[in-house]
């Protein structure tokens, strides 16, 4: 083979393996799940209202059996997506509509509110500064950003409700209960939050699935200037 | 050139013969040997005093705490010992570069012949240095080991190695996925998430686990203990400074592993007291739903166990949930 050819077949090699580390990066190291962005939103320094549900089963995708977070974006559309783009130094107003049901936590802790305005949440209506997960529904899941020390436990919906939701996006139509918080966020960067509830089903510890894959049962909470 | 011709260089080499002992062209060839011990010497009389004096005091993890302060120490002491074997290759190689080199003209090719025949004295110098130097830091650090009751580091559930101090200040560490959290059994055990300790204290932390395998690292502190599920893991220390420390988990334990750090703070006693009571009472509404303290606990039995632990008990009773069944009682 010439020279020329042999460079060819030894360039033309190159581009695949490289194309396949790009590929492989790309697809299976970065987060696919898209950013919704709040920061404009509303008016620079006014409130941002952030809601979300958390479902039982999301019903769709490669995992249609798992638990996980949506949320609304600021068009009123709900989105199977847990990076939130939102404004430094500014309140959230967090709504979450739990769907699922509850369990006693592992760790009784995290059925205290921690983090919001007050330290408390509001669980349908009332005020709730520490909920027993050993009593009633149990907590279904926490909605947590452990590095700013933020919280909210989220009570699960009777076990023995027959008007369940199981596949996303969930209507008012179906069980749930309402919680809202507020916190204000820090200074611009990435803050993970998570669930600290092990409810991956059927995985060692709980924490697998679900828990362990961004864009079901963890996201960032990404602060922008 | 036949195979079996030597090569200008081989002849240069058999024509030069020993090359540190012998001469070359030129003449006696000085000894090198005692030319790089010469070297080598002053390099780290200079250079072990000045790293002692102006980086020793920098080394991680600083003096926060008395292991801290320990581990500075016999990171020093082992850098002490290192820094002169690290010297006695790098003058060895310097010099051999600059002396060999081949462009040097008329010095002789050190290549077969005599001169590339060992020498048995530097082979048994190099061995019996090289043995004693690290059977020096076997004892050594075996030594501060026992003597500094583990150096910080985890002694399991039965530690041998205790402190003697009268008054020592028990601190849970728990690990879950992907947090710490810590329980003052002394203050009513409630739990925080929060990591306060008063100077001038003994401290002994037990570490556990509510799932996987964690790594409780206290940097500043020079403690570390791996969490595991079901075991306490005692690690000891005595605060000597106030300040910040960071805690990170230093075993791999899931997506958030990175995320899984924060920070502490060893402040005075009569602060860390006010801490102490005023969290003690802000918690009480929650440390009474906790299940009592214990060293370690049975995770089983949340409803969310993911099939690991058995499921067979009532997930709503109490005493089955987080803390329900002490591994040991002391």
């Amino acid at each position: 083979m010439s020279f020329g050819g042999r460079l060819s077949v030894v360039l033309g090699l190159f581009v695949i393996v490289v194309g396949f580390a790009v590929w492989g990066v790309v697809g299976f190291l970065l987060p696919t799940t898209p950013t919704v962005d709040f920061t404009s939103a509303q008016p620079a320094g006014s409130a941002v209202d952030l809601t979300v549900q958390t479902v039982p089963s999301i019903g769709f995708g490669p995992h249609p059996t798992w638990v996980s977070y949506l949320v609304k974006d600021p068009s009123g559309q709900w989105q199977h997506a847990t990076i939130w783009k939102v404004p430094a130094h500014t309140r959230i107003n967090l709504t979450i509509l739990q769907y699922d049901s509850g369990s006693p936590l592992r760790n009784q802790q995290w059925g205290k509110v921690q983090g919001t305005t007050g330290n408390v949440e509001i669980l349908n209506g009332k005020v709730v500064a520490v909920y027993d997960s050993n009593s009633g529904n149990g907590v279904g899941h926490t909605f947590s950003i452990p590095t700013l020390g933020i919280s909210v436990p989220l009570v699960g919906i009777s076990s023995s409700a027959t008007n369940t939701c199981s596949v996303a996006p969930c209507t008012t139509t179906f069980d749930h209960n309402v919680i809202r918080a507020s916190f204000v966020t820090p200074g611009p960067g990435q803050y993970p939050w998570q669930c600290f509830v092990p409810c991956g089903l059927g995985f060692l510890f709980g924490n697998g699935g679900p828990m362990g894959t961004l864009g079901y049962m963890g996201g960032f909470l990404d602060v922008a200037s | 050139m036949s195979p079996d011709e030597p090569t200008t260089h081989e002849a240069d080499s058999s024509a030069a013969g020993p090359m540190v002992t012998q001469g070359n062209t030129h003449g006696k060839e000085p000894s090198h040997l005692w030319r790089m011990v010469a070297i080598w010497a002053v390099l780290a009389v200079i250079l072990d005093p000045l790293f002692y004096i102006f980086v020793g005091p920098h080394v991680p993890p600083g003096t926060m705490t008395s292991t801290a302060e320990e581990n500075q120490f016999d990171f020093n002491v082992l850098f002490l010992v290192a820094l002169p074997v690290m010297l006695a290759i790098w003058v060895y190689m310097a010099y051999s570069l600059i002396t060999w080199r081949a462009s040097r003209k008329g010095v002789a090719e050190p290549v077969g012949g005599a001169a590339a025949k060992a020498s048995l004295g530097v082979q048994v110098g190099w061995i019996v240095t090289t043995t004693v130097l690290v059977l020096g830091a076997f004892v050594f650090g075996t030594v501060e080991l026992i003597v500094n009751n583990g150096s910080g580091g985890g002694e399991g559930p039965n530690p041998v190695w205790t402190p003697t101090s009268a008054t020592i200040l028990p601190v849970q560490v728990i690990g879950q996925q992907w947090k710490f959290t810590y329980r003052y059994p002394t203050f009513g055990g409630f739990e925080s998430s929060q990591l306060i300790v008063p100077v001038d204290t003994t401290i002994a932390f037990h570490v556990t686990s509510l799932d996987v395998i964690h790594s409780f690292w206290a940097y500043q502190l020079s403690i570390k203990a791996d969490a595991n599920p079901q075991q306490d893991n005692v690690a000891y220390t005595t605060t000597k400074e106030l300040g910040s420390f960071t805690v990170r988990c230093s075993e791999l334990c899931g997506l958030w592993h990175g995320a899984m750090y924060n920070y502490g703070s060893v402040v005075p006693k009569a602060q860390f007291m006010a801490w102490a009571k005023s969290t003690e009472v802000k918690n009480a509404a929650n440390t009474k739903l906790l299940p009592p303290f214990a060293y370690t606990y049975v995770p089983d039995a949340n409803g969310a166990d993911g099939g690991y632990y058995p499921d067979n008990v009532d997930p709503y009773s109490n005493a089955e949930v987080y803390g329900a069944t002490p591994g040991k009682s002391k």
